[in-house]
């Protein structure tokens, strides 16, 4: 195809992303709302949907939501009302799921999305509460599907954005925003791998100038952003080719396949369930206080675009450095902490944006796993840059600490990791090492400073890299050019 | 006089005397239970030993068995709503009106018959087949509570409970010669009452006479965290707020409930009582509930749809009966779902399933649905207006006696028209009594209905209850023979 076809469509991408509340328990029972457990062990009569059971509505999880409205600009409806949604499928034990219709909690609101292009708002169609169905497992070897209704009832926001989208980088790039908003609001772990994050993407296309939208593509089965790009932009192709070719496009929903990278089509439009959306009469609609409205916008955390903007400017970042901390809310709270005790903030960034990053990326963990202090790790940045431990021995020192939970100055005195910078000390190694490698001291007599590091090197292997390396420097110089 | 033949409030008087044990009001029930079930058919399971605690701190006075609609669950006992698809499920829980009771130490006799999942107002639909009337055993005994409504009136049960969506307790009640109440929407707990329409559904006493009902509603009723429509209000103490007198009191007859159509005897009965009325102090005023015409369909509209998701969980995937497909079909999961409900569910449970997904259905919703709704609405508001001018409203329950057992079974419609003069107090949430006010001719009881403000039952009780005293209708009891 070329450049010229591809210029005769725009592109128009919405999205509906799921996001799980990581409450203590499920949005209308008493069970806890934990991942991974044994099947069916987080049940009870009422998310098992037993017959005489009734829901109740917690309040986190209602409070959650108010929080997402806010946080994406959302008009928030005081007015909390329930609807089901009826359609039969085994992981659904009532028959219905308990949504809102046509009172979704935040409706019209908006994020801003930074990419490279610059930034562009994508506006939010409605944020609404749901209960999250529960899981199939098929059991291919004894032709069995299995169910498991732990996840059943979790609390679950659906946030649906306007087609507002014109590329599949830019699905990607809102998707990302969309996810450290909402990482920061901590109400959810955001784990798209625990499914507490789920993307469905709507795609179509028309002639460039076109007002009126194409017939649209749902696409499903989405496990990750890098998935929903891939799929829109094979869509975008299948479409294009479609249109090219004069053929019609067909409104269906299609399911990515992530081995074979294409989709494949799931059901049509005529095979599209009819919900029969009615008012959730076991829960009595009722209308929240604006206070409560007004509480939780006061306690809303600074949003992400915020915070990178203060931390450039009230620690001097570099745009970088400030860009990597406000990935991770954790990261970046951990470094505003750290910087109370600890006044070289640029030092504490590359401390937290080297070894600790590293740590995390590696070990596959959260920052709160890696049973970190503040307090902890300033003492142990204070080491290296007041010089009792070389930067290389305070990298040791800081793995040491994340295993044994032991604070930097005792794992120095513990392990005598101390710099020797006591200079009668260090001139007896140095004098040693001169004895020894009198080539390299003879040729930097003769001015060849490159011999410098090799004898530094030698001393430091001989005290164990406890010496100081700059006074060794200034030692060896001192006996061989001033002696 | 066998134990069984008393009232609740006798017996606990007996029981606090140490006149009576528990054990043997127990044993005369079961007695009577073994003479007349068998031609009756008011249980469906009558439970063997009952356990009753020693030592409570109110001595038990109040350890007299109940019984308990087969759609309330009680805990390790089948609770099956009279349908082949639940028929083996054993609910884990007690419903709270279960719980409540057993707390006070009033254990549960057995599960009584009823109209699959409440669908119904004859007790022909159950999966256990019929329950008869005391009064005459070729008759129904109303439904869709009928199963407890006959218990107590063939006094094999000192008290029951049942539920009422569009007149369950009512109706059967008027059928049956007995008392029945259906409280206020929220006034009792709906936690383990498997549900039919949940903005209808109400539990509610059935019992021998008001006293009874005002202690049993006592009992049951309050705000249940556990159910979210339940209502925080106090609860006063029914059977203390009885006995002052009606001076004052205005009451409100509707002539749209004295219509063509209701049968001239329980006219002349209704009549008769509301005169018996006027002599206890109660001041009478013509009134008009001007959307009374719509309320049958509204009622058919919501309860349908609400029934139609309702009922969407009995799917065979969890409890209850699980059918495969016959061999034609594929053996996919819809399949399934398919089978199991085509041979689960009786004809009426389909009849209610098609009717209101039809009328949830996208094109149909606004014009069936919503509109419901809507009337819904105006039908309240002409009980809000009413209730600004008097204190109770009177009219029959029932414009008919007890039909005969498959008069109506192929009639769905004139079956519907039975409940004609229940459904509004379902509607609009307030409370309603039925009880005897005579008989017909051919010996078959006739109800009278009083309906009360939203939360006003005591009001309502008291009226209920200096009538029933002044009339004497409640010591009339049917002359049940041994069955051959």
């Amino acid at each position: 195809m070329t450049a010229i076809e591809q210029e005769k469509f725009e592109t128009v991408i919405g999205l509906e992303v799921h996001l799980q509340f990581h409450t203590k328990s499920k949005i209308f029972c008493a069970c806890a709302n934990q991942f991974g457990q044994a099947p069916n062990t987080n049940t009870c009569p009422v998310c098992l949907g037993l017959p005489g059971t009734l829901p109740v509505l917690n309040k986190t999880a209602l409070e959650y939501a108010i929080k997402v409205g806010l946080a994406l600009h959302c008009e928030i409806n005081t007015f909390i009302k329930f609807d089901r949604k009826n359609y039969y499928y085994p992981d659904l034990p009532k028959g219905y799921q308990i949504s809102q219709y046509d009172y979704p909690i935040g409706r019209n609101g908006y994020i801003d999305v930074l990419s490279e292009q610059g930034a562009k708002r994508i506006r939010i169609h409605r944020a609404h509460l749901e209960e999250d169905a529960g899981k199939l497992i098929h059991d291919s070897n004894n032709k069995l599907s299995l169910v498991d209704y732990n996840r059943t009832g979790t609390p679950l926001m659906e946030i649906v954005s306007e087609p507002d989208m014109r590329a599949p980088q830019e699905a990607y790039d809102y998707l990302n925003t969309l996810k450290l908003i909402l990482q920061y609001l901590r109400v959810s772990d955001c784990d798209m791998e625990k499914g507490s994050l789920r993307c469905d993407a709507n795609i179509s296309l028309r002639p460039a100038g076109e007002t009126k939208l194409g017939v649209k593509s749902e696409i499903k089965n989405l496990n990750s952003f890098r998935a929903v790009k891939a799929a829109l932009e094979y869509e975008v192709t299948r479409h294009q080719r479609l249109l090219l070719a004069g053929k019609p496009v067909v409104q269906e929903t299609r399911l990515w396949d992530e081995q074979e990278q294409v989709t494949h089509a799931m059901r049509s439009k005529e095979e599209a369930h009819d919900y029969r959306y009615f008012p959730e009469p076991d829960l009595v609609p009722f209308t929240a206080s604006k206070n409560v409205v007004e509480d939780i916008r006061q306690s809303l955390p600074e949003a992400p675009q915020d915070k990178l903007a203060r931390l450039k400017k009230q620690y001097e970042l570099a745009d970088y450095d400030a860009n990597i901390l406000v990935q991770d809310p954790d990261l970046s709270d951990f470094f505003e902490e750290c910087a109370k005790g600890f006044k070289s903030y640029k030092k504490i960034c590359n401390w937290i944006n080297g070894p600790v990053l590293q740590e995390m990326n590696q070990k596959k963990t959260s920052l709160a796993d890696l049973n970190l202090s503040a307090k902890n790790f300033i003492e142990l940045i204070e080491k290296v840059e007041e010089g009792t431990v070389s930067q290389l021995v305070g990298k040791d020192i800081f793995k040491k600490m994340l295993d044994t939970g032991r604070a930097a100055s005792e794992i120095i005195e513990s392990e005598g990791l101390a710099q020797v910078s006591d200079h009668k000390a260090l001139e007896r190694f140095v004098d040693q090492v001169i004895a020894n490698n009198a080539k390299a001291a003879q040729e930097i007599k003769d001015g060849k400073m490159q011999a410098l590091g090799f004898l530094i090197g030698q001393t430091m292997k001989l005290t164990q890299g406890k010496a100081n390396p700059k006074m060794l420097g200034d030692l060896i110089k001192r006996r061989l050019l001033d002696g | 006089m066998p134990y069984n033949e008393l009232t609740a409030h006798d017996l606990s008087e007996l029981l606090q005397k140490g006149d009576v044990t528990p054990e043997a009001v127990y044993q005369d029930l079961r007695q009577q239970i073994l003479k007349h079930d068998n031609s009756v058919h008011a249980y469906v399971r009558v439970n063997d030993a009952l356990s009753f605690k020693k030592d409570t701190a109110d001595k038990n006075t109040l350890a007299i068995p109940i019984a308990v609609k087969h759609n309330i669950c009680v805990k390790g006992e089948e609770t099956a709503c009279c349908s082949n698809i639940l028929k083996g499920f054993k609910p884990p829980y007690d419903a709270t009106v279960i719980q409540k009771l057993k707390n006070r130490g009033i254990p549960v006799l057995g599960h009584t018959n009823m109209d699959e999942f409440a669908f119904g107002s004859s007790t022909e639909n159950s999966c256990y087949g019929p329950t008869r009337n005391p009064w005459n055993l070729d008759c129904v005994p109303g439904g869709s509570s009928g199963g407890s409504a006959a218990a107590v009136a063939a006094q094999e049960a000192i008290w029951a409970i049942g539920s009422d969506t569009g007149g369950s307790i009512r109706q059967p009640a008027s059928f049956c010669g007995v008392v029945g109440v259906k409280p206020t929407y929220g006034r009792v707990s709906r936690y383990g009452l498997i549900a039919f329409a949940s903005s209808l559904d109400q539990i509610g006493p059935i019992t021998k006479d008001v006293r009874d009902a005002a202690l049993l509603l006592n009992l049951i009723a309050g705000h249940d965290p556990r159910d979210s429509t339940s209502a925080d209000i106090p609860v006063p103490d029914y059977p203390a707020l009885l006995d002052k007198d009606l001076h004052g009191l205005k009451v409100g007859i509707p002539h749209e409930y004295f219509v063509e159509g209701l049968d001239p005897e329980v006219e002349t009965a209704v009549k008769e009582a509301i005169e018996a009325l006027k002599t206890l102090g109660v001041q009478t005023v013509d009134i008009s509930l001007p959307h009374t015409e719509y309320c049958v369909a509204t009622y058919y509209i919501i309860a349908t749809a609400e029934a139609s998701s309702n009922l969407a969980r009995y799917d065979g995937v969890r409890h209850g009966l699980r059918c495969r497909p016959s061999q034609t079909r594929k053996n996919s999961i819809t399949d399934m779902f398919e089978e199991t409900r085509a041979r689960g569910f009786g004809e009426e449970c389909k009849r209610r399933v098609m009717l209101g997904t039809f009328s949830l259905s996208s094109g149909y919703y606004d014009a069936f649905y919503l509109r419901g709704q809507k009337v819904r609405t105006l039908i309240k508001q002409d009980f809000d207006r009413a209730f600004k001018e008097v204190d109770a409203i009177v009219m029959p329950t029932s414009p008919t006696t007890a039909f005969k057992i498959g008069e109506k079974a192929n009639d769905p419609l004139s079956m519907y028209l039975s409940d004609i003069y229940t459904i509004s107090a379902n509607l609009s949430g307030i409370p309603a009594v039925s009880m005897p006010c005579g008989f017909s001719k051919s010996g078959m009881p006739i109800g009278l209905q009083i309906c009360a403000k939203p939360f006003d039952e005591a009001t309502m009780l008291r009226m209920a209850y200096h009538y029933e005293q002044k009339a004497g209708w409640y010591k009339h009891k049917p002359g049940l023979e041994e069955k051959r």
